[in-house]
């Protein structure tokens, strides 16, 4: 950073200081090469020899080779310590540019005591803050459930206004748009239980039930559920990143100060959209998935279009059929509401964008399998 | 609401187990432009997010022409809010929106004039910030400065009586930030909107501020309040190192 000229021809390897007290001073003979590569001298010991009563601290630089940060990181030890123990320090004979930096370091006091300083605190801090801020979440996201139930129930009292632009916007999003993706992965699954029961199958010379295995498996769960997992990923995730992204840049607040509320304005369309397409992509899916398993049936086992149609239709009852697309409905509000709500709770960095996000996935993929274990319990309990 | 008057008394202002401002006590008279001052961090938009409703106040009240507003109930506070124009740091424009739709969905909202004469409304108050033909722009398509216009557009789509600004001049060049201060005078001239400014822009606040308060980070409170040329000559010096820029005008011994 700088070199003395005066001393710069001593070559002098390591940093060096020294105390020497006189009549109550301490001198602090600072001499070597300051380098943030030298081998700098311990600062506590150093601190150690200064006597309990010091009227001032000095300091003797006429050794002072070459200097870096180095020096000026101890000088502010120094500093810090002189304040401490309220002695003066006498900066006189210090290098011009090491007095200018010194300054410049502690024009603003050391932040202290502040009531926001975390920083070392035990186990039970930690585990207390993270009660209080878990507890945080939950009042937050019970506010926005209580929130969006005004929202919803004003629906029916004809008092909820929201653009039909927007819920046309979201339905295209949410339905039209997500065909595709749904599509390919309900074709996939349904290939893949029709392969997976058809090496089974073939044992017994049974492999027509494939048409029943893949049917039931489909309209019962796995329609559903993949639209659920699909939609959780893309139409969720991006409700969430798009609701966080609106938080960061102060639309949402822009919406409150207007006395717009953002639940009816931008939650409501949202979550109608993907309770609407929800049941209709599902049964799609249930479609593609049946014609994944007879493209199994018929590509490996030369089962005809007529049998395979026959054999699925008389084996599907309506209770089924309706059964998938039932939960298919809660799984949609999940979907929507989480995605929502993760948006809305987000927090107001770029950073918390993708952890809503992210959360918003991942608690939407827990909770349809959560919803769906349940489903299956009271399905068993009913008969269904 | 009848007039707009705001008083505010003993506010403390800041989040769950922090206080960032405490015992604020100012009043700003109809019409006025009232800066609020002070360094990176001190509150200044806690402060202003407290104001229109956004953070609830710590403790203190907030009122404006003399109704009570930080503990008024949800529906009086809604009304009240629709007297509010708020002009947010990025222009906080609704970014799935035009210019024109961002203007007019307050105006579609609150009142039921007919689609022309909301056209014709929303044409005027792009005109008002210069932005005429822009209309069917989306945020993104604009400049920087040209967003911070559009959401004065919008912040004035209702008629507001109360204007509230959160750091206009921030991210602007010399020439856009000279030219949106001179646009809150004007607006404040025509409308004779009371208008409240947080800002620490000196030359914004040298040019628009009628009274400013200044926010002391180091005691938590309002340590200033008044006209802020005045400020420069007889404030604390803490206020006056603030508005020359770090010196003291009348300390003797200037230092960074």
């Amino acid at each position: 950073m700088e070199n003395l000229p005066a001393n710069s021809k001593e070559n002098l390897s390591t940093a060096n200081a020294q105390i020497e007290i006189a009549d109550e001073v301490a001198l602090v003979r600072i001499s070597g090469d300051w380098l943030v590569s030298s081998k700098r001298p311990d600062f506590g010991a150093i601190i150690g020899e200064f006597p309990a009563k010091t009227r001032e601290i000095k300091f003797d630089c006429s050794s002072l080779a070459k200097f870096d940060s180095s020096l000026i990181c101890f000088l502010l030890k120094i500093y810090d310590f002189s304040i401490e123990k309220k002695t003066p320090l006498n900066l006189a004979s210090l290098p011009e540019s090491a007095v200018s930096l010194l300054n410049l370091a502690t024009a603003v006091n050391l932040k202290t005591n502040e009531s926001r300083n975390y920083r070392n605190k035990n186990i039970f801090h930690e585990v207390g803050t993270h009660t209080i801020s878990s507890l945080q979440k939950v009042k937050e996201q019970l506010a926005f459930l209580g929130e969006f139930t005004i929202a919803f129930f004003n629906i029916f009292r004809l008092r909820s206004k929201f653009m039909a632009s927007d819920l046309m916007k979201a339905i295209q999003r949410s339905g039209p748009n997500a065909l595709l993706i749904v599509s390919l992965i309900s074709f996939l699954v349904g290939l893949i239980l029709a392969f997976v029961g058809a090496i089974q199958l073939s044992k017994f010379g049974s492999t027509i039930y494939i048409a029943d295995l893949v049917g039931l498996a489909m309209v019962r769960e796995m329609g559903a559920i993949m639209v659920a997992i699909v939609m959780a990923g893309r139409t969720g995730a991006a409700f969430a990143a798009e609701l966080g992204s609106m938080k960061v840049n102060e639309e949402i607040s822009a919406y409150r100060t207007f006395g717009i509320s953002p639940m009816e304005f931008l939650v409501l369309p949202r979550m109608i959209a993907l309770v609407l397409m929800f049941p209709l992509l599902t049964i799609f899916a249930d479609l593609m998935g049946i014609i994944g398993g007879f493209a199994i049936a018929w590509g490996m086992f030369d089962i005809n279009y007529e049998s395979y149609l026959s054999h699925t239709a008389n084996f599907l009852n309506l209770t089924q059929c309706l059964a998938g697309i039932g939960k298919s409905v809660v799984f949609g509000v999940i979907v929507a509401m989480v995605g929502c709500m993760k948006g809305m709770t987000c927090g107001d960095s770029a950073e918390d964008v993708g952890l809503a996000t992210t959360s918003s996935v991942v608690t939407s993929i827990t909770l349809i399998v959560v919803a769906d274990a349940i489903f299956a319990v009271l399905f068993n309990i009913f008969g269904i | 609401m009848s007039s707009q008057k705001i008083t505010v008394e003993n506010l403390s202002i800041g989040y769950e187990d922090y206080a960032v401002m405490n015992n604020l006590n100012f009043e700003v008279e109809n019409g006025e432009i009232f800066v609020v001052m002070g360094a990176s961090g001190c509150g200044k938009s806690t402060l202003l997010r407290t104001m229109i409703g956004l953070q609830d106040a710590l403790s203190g009240s907030i009122s404006y022409g003399g109704k009570n507003f930080n503990n008024a109930p949800e529906d009086e506070k809604s009304e009240m809010l629709r007297y509010f124009g708020v002009l947010y740091q990025g222009g906080a424009l609704w970014s799935a929106m035009t210019l024109e739709e961002n203007i007019a969905l307050p105006l579609r909202r609150f009142t039921k004039l007919s689609e022309n004469d909301i056209k014709e409304l929303v044409n005027l108050k792009l005109a008002l910030v210069g932005l005429r033909g822009f209309g069917s722009f989306y945020p993104s398509e604009i400049s920087g400065g040209m967003r911070k216009r559009a959401g004065l557009a919008r912040a004035i789509a209702l008629d507001p009586k109360i204007l509230f600004f959160d750091e206009p001049s921030a991210g602007l060049d010399p020439v856009s930030s000279r030219r949106l201060d001179e646009l809150i005078l004007q607006m404040r001239d025509s409308t004779g909107a009371t208008v409240v400014i947080v800002t620490h822009e000196l030359a914004s606040i040298f040019t628009v501020a009628d009274r400013a308060i200044y926010l002391d980070n180091k005691t938590r409170t309002q340590t200033a309040i008044g006209n802020p040329k005045e400020l420069l000559k007889s404030g604390n010096a803490d206020v006056r190192t603030f508005l020359n820029r770090g010196v003291d005008p009348l300390s003797t011994e200037n230092k960074l």
